[in-house]
């Protein structure tokens, strides 16, 4: 149960941190799973086997884009940083600091949003 | 540099702070819609119209022509509230200073929530939004006295459940009707704990923007959605030698999916 995975008291959490919380567990426990199936078929002898799980592993991966998404749109500072950083080129540590350049030097006048985002479930 | 400017500002990066701590905290305050329905974004000022799947205008044409018809697509709406500051009084924060004068902020952030839920709740016609109040085909609950919302309450969500439409429901409630609704009934009992028959305790939303009562609808999403271009930002306007204009920004749209999901509880005079 996520619920055991809280570090404060629940009736401190709005609803909307509770499901950020739940999507980030459930995104955790995806990509573990696709750890494991990769592991799983590399060291397995049978080759049907080593088919499945790679299948496995392949909707294990689905699954965690699926979570991804969901934080993408619920949360501004995932969606900021995906923006930032997926489908980027070049070294992905220069990526902020290009884009950076790119708005003629954001970093020292602050981020482009205030992050409001989604506030569904915080009442 | 992007829109916003803000690099062209004659602001130290502890005031920009600031600024934006005390717009972002004005602003979730005060916006009551995106507590309450579907939100699709950021996508940046790209970001121009939301697809409806639909056809507009659509001309039938003579078998040896050629017929049209118009993709109906809704544009985002940019909304923007400028508001000034004092160059000295910003300078203050450089030198240590938590405690600026923001009170333009303030009135600029409660200027722009108001915009955004007056566009959900009641629409923004010159930008095709169609707000959820006026899109509602339930005829409103009337509440003529403080004493009658727990009933107008109770009534609004028969008429959600008759329609078809499931929980659970939230009450955004405009500054009256939260006022009476957190006031002590009669008997001394607070109005807002004879709600929970009808709403969870925790659904009642403060919407300043509501200035006609109260609406109670559905948040188990799938029938209003918001959909945000550049999320709420503050921008750079101009300068002079004393006072920096700056404003908050964002660009969006709001549509709503399923009419029925919404019923108007309107506070009209009584006592």
């Amino acid at each position: 149960m996520s619920s055991e995975n809280y570090h404060e008291p629940q009736e401190l959490l709005s609803e909307g941190t509770k499901n950020l919380h739940r999507a980030i567990v459930s995104l955790r426990e995806e990509l573990e799973a696709v750890d494991w199936y990769q592991q799983r078929a590399e060291a397995t002898s049978d080759p049907e086997l080593k088919a499945i799980l790679l299948h496995n592993k392949r909707e294990e991966i689905e699954h965690a884009m699926m979570v991804l998404e969901w934080l993408r749109r619920n949360d501004a500072s995932f969606a900021e940083n995906i923006a930032t950083y997926i489908n980027s080129a070049g070294p992905i540590t220069e990526v902020e600091k290009g884009q950076q350049a790119g708005e003629g030097g954001a970093a020292t006048t602050g981020s482009t949003s205030l992050g409001v985002g989604s506030l569904k479930g915080e009442m | 540099m992007d829109l916003l400017k803000r690099e062209l500002a004659p602001i130290t990066s502890e005031a920009w702070e600031q600024i934006d701590a005390e717009a972002a905290r004005v602003l979730k305050l005060h916006l009551a819609g995106r507590r309450l329905v579907d939100f699709s974004g950021p996508h940046g000022w790209r970001k121009a119209a939301v697809n409806t799947g639909r056809l507009k205008h659509i001309e039938p044409s003579a078998p040896d022509k050629v017929a049209h018809a118009i993709r109906d697509v809704l544009p985002l709406v940019e909304v923007r509230g400028n508001f000034l500051l004092e160059k000295l009084e910003l300078d203050y924060a450089a030198r240590g200073a938590d405690d600026l004068d923001l009170d333009a902020v303030i009135a600029a952030a409660e200027r722009v929530a108001r915009a955004e839920d007056s566009a959900i709740f009641r629409g923004f016609p010159a930008g095709g939004i169609v707000g959820m109040i006026e899109a509602s085909p339930h005829a409103p609950v009337e509440v003529k006295t403080p004493s009658e919302w727990p009933r107008a309450v109770s009534r609004a969500k028969e008429a959600l459940r008759l329609a078809g439409i499931d929980g659970p429901y939230a009450l955004a409630a405009g500054p009256t009707a939260y006022a009476e609704l957190t006031s002590e009934g009669d008997d001394g009992y607070p109005l807002r704990k004879r709600l929970q028959e009808s709403i969870a305790e925790g659904s009642l939303v403060w919407a300043p923007a509501l200035e006609e009562g109260a609406v109670l609808l559905s948040t188990r999403g799938g029938d209003y959605e918001l959909t945000v271009g550049q999320d709420l930002a503050v921008g750079y306007a101009g300068h002079d030698k004393d006072k920096v204009e700056l404003f908050i920004t964002e660009s969006f749209t709001f549509r709503v999916l399923e009419t029925k999901a919404a019923v108007l509880l309107k506070r009209v005079s009584g006592s």
